[in-house]
């Protein structure tokens, strides 16, 4: 293999695995309440600006990351307390819009609390890069795939091995048929909310030592982990991951190949096409209508 | 009401507020057609806009066509590749077809801001003014008339469209799809009809748009006015022809209002949204049409 | 033969729904469909008016072979249809469902449309009537004007064959019309299976209440796992031993 198309792969995996990270969030969310939460994305920047504060103020970078991580889960539950849970008789449109409001207000709040200015995370473990076969790998990359392979181990645990878990799927199969077995739905939609916050903005911080963090880095993240998970096939978990990763190679591959500026005009239309072809994703339940 | 409205604006700041709302608000009438009535979504619709807007720019700009005849060549290619386009992509549904009309209107944003040869990239390209048989339309209250008159005409079709035959099958697609094929409705031809005039009317407010400010850049074409376009619309009240109205006017003029508050606009302006939506989901028109209604039951 | 269905066979994935089955509809009589749950019942139906495509056979309509048609074509052709699964536009008021069954035969063109012209106004009031007497006809009249939203189950049931039959079709497809009704409503549904019966009107019936099944029907389809398991007059079916075992049971001594 030829080491700029290793290379390109190294860096498409990268960014896939991010945007994987980020399209599980959107299909937590989906799976417990069909709503397509458009502030994902800046559960990604808080993730990245978070971190950047409190290790401004002083504190080592472990213990900044668990505190921005934890802050956009609280941000996460604040979210689904105080604008879903009061609508959730609403139409699906209807929740997009306030979810689109929400990343609005996140967005407006976060060019207050700090500004609008770029900034660079420390790499977690230094910059020397690592030769691999012709190509350069940066430490942070095997950052950014070993822990979001951790983390997708720990979810396939957590969704099916605990009980939390599998209420959350009984909830995202049949919700009705989930409450009558006892399962509280209001409790598993804070909990869908505040993991998918964590989740993005783990992959914020992830990312950020590598393509850096500002206020409105959540838009294009959001939206790149929303087409990834909808061409792994909404609600489907390993679709989302298989999405992700496909959609960062894809750009890597078009990026170095193609062109730079038109990386993410090859990458949505390959997703349309697939699209056209496959009209439920990749993984995607193909639902019929009993009539 | 819109004839009594220049009574009140005092400046030819608010004349160009109200220009700026005429024209969103022909683009959410056809919006609104598509999501509202025929039940389809659409999250690039800024998309046919940019193309209306730069296609009648570059070819009044760079090719010294009339401007006239290059609205209404902008207008026509961009109906004709919704045409194209529509024919697959509305064949998927829900948050799929969201996603593909998405990724439609990030690629138009995308092209239009890298081909600046053409295009005059990232920092847009400044267009002739609107010209008719050789007379410049020019200053605000001229515009106001003109923009006006052809909202009041892109409202008066839309509601002919709505009460009419095609009008209920429209309806009957968005009330149940198996039921309407069940009736002899050809739910492929009608939503590819419905998204059409969406796109032309969006491209056509576009061209507009470009002639009208004199300039033209990216930022038109972007996902974010997509988004600012459907929440008009739902904002409004779907389904609601005067709903889709009144969302452009509301959310049109309100960051103009918001713009006192300086840094405090977005967070401002999501909170708005936000707390409407929570208290009024099915839009403002629609619960004020129904409390209008509960009040006129109460007995006196 | 107004409607042929040659070797039907409906899969979905590894299950057989609907196999080798043949079928003949003649006009002006009442065929009725009947069998255990799971018999293939609604599937046959979803299949005559084009929803499924078979995975083998075809539907002829008046002898024209329907294989690869939409089911906007198949109703086109003549075949209206009522749902096991209510599918009424309930953004829309009761009358307004049945005008939009109409939609087959309605005349004016786009640009009076678009414009108001005054033949789309005599051409909305003529559809106008002709829905408000099928609503009379089936009993709905009081309903006219109301949200469909606001009407009761049995009503809706006979809201939906209104709608059908607004589109003048030349075989109708009733699928459990009779479904959770009560007693009372479910013998005004008889009656208007009767009417429409009487009124020459083509009807293939899909349903459990034997009574209704038996008093209206001049022949009957048993389905049992996909297959037919005997056809013929309804007393011949009814006598039938291997439909007594499969469906209708002995009656207590």
């Amino acid at each position: 293999m030829s080491a700029q198309l290793l290379q390109f792969l190294l860096s498409g995996l990268t960014v896939g695995a991010i945007y994987a990270l980020v399209a599980l969030g959107f299909a937590i969310i989906y799976n417990a309440s069909h709503v397509i939460n458009f502030a994902q994305g800046e559960f990604v920047m808080i993730g990245g600006m978070a971190t950047v504060s409190f290790i401004d103020a002083g504190l080592p970078l472990p213990l900044s990351i668990v505190l921005a991580v934890g802050a956009a889960a609280l941000v996460g539950l604040l979210l689904e307390k105080l604008a879903i849970e009061p609508a959730r008789n609403a139409s699906v449109v209807t929740l997009i819009i306030i979810t689109i409001g929400a990343s609005i207000l996140l967005r407006g709040l976060a060019s207050l609390a700090w500004d609008k200015k770029i900034h660079a995370l420390p790499a977690f473990s230094g910059e020397a890069p690592i030769a691999l076969g012709g190509a350069t790998l940066l430490p942070q990359t095997l950052w950014v795939l070993g822990v979001a392979a951790v983390v997708l181990a720990l979810l396939w645990w957590f969704f099916n091995r605990t009980l939390t878990g599998s209420a959350i799927l009984a909830v995202s199969h049949n919700r009705l048929a989930a409450q009558l077995m006892g399962v509280s739905v209001r409790r598993v939609l804070l909990v869908s909310f505040g993991l998918s916050a964590a989740l993005g903005a783990l992959a914020g911080i992830l990312i950020a030592p590598i393509t850096f963090t500002s206020w409105d880095v959540g838009v294009m993240l959001g939206l790149k982990g929303f087409a990834a998970a909808i061409l792994g096939g909404l609600g489907s978990g390993p679709g989302a991951v298989v999405g992700g990763l496909a959609l960062g190679m894809i750009e890597s591959l078009g990026a170095g190949y193609l062109s730079s500026a038109y990386k993410d005009v090859f990458a949505f239309l390959i997703i349309l096409a697939a699209l056209v072809v496959l009209p439920n994703g990749l993984f995607g339940r193909r639902t019929s209508e009993r009539v | 009401m819109l004839l009594l409205l220049p009574l009140a604006l005092p400046n030819a700041y608010t004349y160009e507020v109200a220009i700026l709302v005429g024209l969103n608000a022909i683009v959410c009438v056809g919006l609104n057609l598509l999501v509202g009535f025929a039940g389809q979504v659409s999250l690039g619709h800024a998309g046919f806009f940019g193309l209306g807007a730069y296609g009648s720019a570059i070819l009044a700009a760079r090719y010294g066509w009339p401007p006239l005849a290059a609205l209404a060549a902008a207008t026509a290619a961009t109906g004709a590749l919704a045409w194209l386009i529509g024919r697959p992509i509305l064949r998927l549904k829900g948050h799929y077809l969201a996603m593909a009309t998405l990724g439609f209107g990030i690629i138009v944003s995308i092209v239009v801001a890298n081909e600046d040869r053409v295009t005059g990239g990232p920092d847009g390209m400044s267009v002739p003014p609107l010209s008719v048989l050789g007379t410049a339309i020019a200053g605000e209250k001229t515009w106001y008339w003109l923009v006006a008159a052809l909202l009041v005409a892109t409202v008066w079709v839309a509601l002919n469209l709505i009460d009419s035959p095609r009008g209920r099958a429209l309806r009957a697609l968005h009330g149940s799809e198996t039921a309407a094929q069940a009736i002899g409705i050809d739910a492929a031809r009608h939503k590819l009809s419905a998204f059409v005039i969406s796109a032309l009317l969006a491209a056509a407010a576009g061209a507009l748009t470009a002639h009208y400010a004199g300039f033209i850049t990216p930022a038109k074409a972007s996902f974010l006015h997509s988004i600012e376009l459907i929440t008009m619309v739902v904002f409004g009240g779907m389904a609601s022809t005067f709903g889709a109205v009144v969302g452009a006017a509301v959310l049109t003029t309100l960051p103009q209002f918001l713009t006192v508050f300086k840094e405090y606009e977005m967070v401002l302006l999501g909170a708005v949204m936000m707390l409407t939506m929570i208290f009024m989901p099915r839009g403002l028109v629609p619960t004020l049409e129904k409390a209008l209604a509960a009040a006129r039951r109460k007995p006196l | 033969m107004l409607l042929r269905a040659e070797n039907l066979c409906k899969r979905f994935g590894g299950v057989s729904a609907l196999e080798a089955l043949d079928l003949e509809i003649e006009a002006g009589a009442v065929h009725s469909i009947i069998g255990p749950n799971g018999a293939g019942k609604t599937t046959l139906l979803n299949l005559l008016c084009g929803i499924y495509r078979p995975e083998e056979g075809r539907v002829r309509i008046r002898e024209q072979s329907m294989v690869g048609r939409a089911p906007h074509e198949f109703a086109a052709a003549g075949i209206g249809r009522t749902f096991q699964n209510l599918q009424i536009f309930f953004n829309m008021s009761a009358l307004e469902n049945v005008m939009a069954g109409r939609w087959l035969h309605e005349r004016s063109s786009l640009a009076a449309a678009l414009l108001r012209l005054p033949s789309l106004a005599r051409a909305e009031r003529a559809c106008r009537a002709h829905a408000q007497e099928l609503l009379a006809f089936v009993g709905l009249d009081a309903w006219r004007d109301a949200p469909s939203e606001a009407l009761p189950y049995g009503a809706l049931k006979r809201l939906e064959i209104a709608r059908a039959l607004a589109a003048k079709p030349a075989l109708l497809l009733l699928d459990e019309p009779a479904a959770g009704l009560n007693p009372t409503e479910t013998l005004e549904i008889d009656r208007l299976i009767q009417r429409l019966a009487a009124a020459g009107v083509t009807i293939v019936l899909v349903e459990h209440n034997m009574k209704l099944v038996m008093g209206v029907s001049q022949h009957v389809v048993v389905l049992d796992y996909g297959r037919k398991l005997a056809e013929g007059s309804p007393d011949a079916v009814r006598r039938d031993p291997k439909v007594i075992e499969a469906y209708l049971g002995v009656e207590a001594s």
